[in-house]
């Protein structure tokens, strides 16, 4: 009896080890192209896209990839996360220098489906507005007095979203040198519990 | 030959594996919100259930009765984390809408059930037949269910949208997947099932 349940166990750790090592690499690749594609989506065409760093601020640290052109930065592709409906949410940002937003993506998103899930279909009014989002305008949703139109019956995802494009764009103007600091909003992208959890 | 076409046959009507058996409610009122997300997790359990079959019915004359549970257990959760693997690896995009989903095919009791009521008293040949059958039979139901939901909430099927603006919200969170499980169900036992 247990000399069976052990043989069963063996075969299928050897089976999962044998898979694990298999797909390792396929897995790798898989997760690095949708990692490229998703700066690539937020930032300007003909750009290079340099190695990641990171900056941290009170409200957590911020990973980003510089875009140079002819030697200079003129773009930066910002992840930030803040608090959905139902979890973190992960945007990649393309921010340009003066703070204008270039494209955003959805790198994780665990909002409901058919709901905060919209904030992923890339076509949708949602997610153009903030194509060339000026650094004029307000990034919080028309509710809480700000330019964002939100998603029907989803104002906490949109909530989010903004909050997580306007960190993107606080990171950014603190790089390209035209704040002092990075003015991150209140209501930290992500919370100290929740930090490494994504 | 009748026969294992009637193993297969059976797997769609007679033993449907959701609006007979009414199994595997979880995957069926979560992951149908949408038409492809359905027939995504219906092949899922498909592949499954064909491979947890097939090896437990080679195992059932060498396993002890006392510890046969455990041991389908650890053969089904091996299919399901291989899948996890692969689908990560080569269908990324499957994998970010239905990898919550995923890990919980190995408490789905179709396939345990599969395991028990069929696997372990049959060959390998008609085990295969019947988790061939019943997978079809769950993925042609979820993919039903998906549809009509995703026509009622979204205005779209499989993603081409017909009906502009939001649909009914309803539809595409779970009292839609209640009430469409619901009535499928009632036509399903009227009209099909002998």
């Amino acid at each position: 009896m247990v000399l069976c349940l052990t043989l069963v166990c063996l075969v299928c750790a050897a089976v999962l080890g044998g898979m694990y090592a298999l797909t390792y690499e396929p897995i790798r690749k898989a997760n690095e192209n949708i990692l490229k594609a998703s700066i690539g989506a937020v930032l300007p065409e003909g750009v290079e896209i340099g190695a990641l760093e990171s900056v941290s601020s009170d409200g957590g640290t911020f990973e980003y990839y510089p875009a140079v052109k002819d030697g200079e930065a003129v773009a930066y592709a910002v992840k930030s996360t803040a608090i959905g409906f139902g979890g973190p949410l992960s945007l990649m940002v393309g921010v340009l220098k003066d703070g204008t937003v270039f494209n955003t993506s959805v790198l994780s998103c665990t909002e409901t489906p058919g709901l905060g899930a919209k904030c992923q279909e890339s076509g949708s009014h949602f997610r153009t507005q903030f194509q060339g989002f000026g650094a004029d305008k307000v990034l919080k949703v028309t509710k809480d007095g700000g330019d964002v139109d939100a998603i029907t019956a989803s104002t906490i995802t949109s909530r989010a979203y903004a909050l997580a494009v306007s960190n993107a764009v606080a990171v950014a103007k603190y790089l390209a040198g035209s704040a002092e600091a990075v003015d991150t909003a209140s209501g930290a992208s992500v919370p100290e519990e929740k930090k490494g959890e994504e | 030959m009748g026969k294992k076409m009637s193993l297969i046959l059976d797997g769609f009507v007679k033993n449907n594996p959701t609006f007979v058996l009414v199994l595997g409610m979880c995957p069926t009122l979560a992951t149908t919100t949408s038409a492809i997300n359905g027939l995504e997790m219906g092949l899922a359990t498909l592949f499954v259930l064909v491979l947890s079959n097939i090896a437990i019915s080679l195992l059932a004359p060498i396993v002890p009765d006392k510890v046969h549970i455990p041991v389908y257990i650890v053969v089904i959760a091996t299919f399901v984390t291989v899948l996890q693997l692969v689908m990560q690896a080569y269908t990324p995009g499957a994998y970010t809408t239905l990898g919550l989903f995923i890990p919980l095919i190995v408490v789905n009791c179709i396939v345990l059930g599969r395991a028990e009521a069929f696997a372990n008293k049959n060959g390998v040949l008609d085990s295969a037949l019947d988790g061939l059958g019943v997978g079809l039979g769950f993925t042609l139901s979820l993919t039903v269910i998906g549809i009509i939901r995703e026509i009622l909430g979204s205005g779209s099927v499989f993603g081409w949208k017909f009906i502009p603006g939001d649909g009914i919200l309803a539809f595409v969170m779970a009292p839609g997947a209640f009430l469409v499980l619901g009535y499928l169900m009632v036509l399903f036992n009227k009209y099909l099932k002998k």
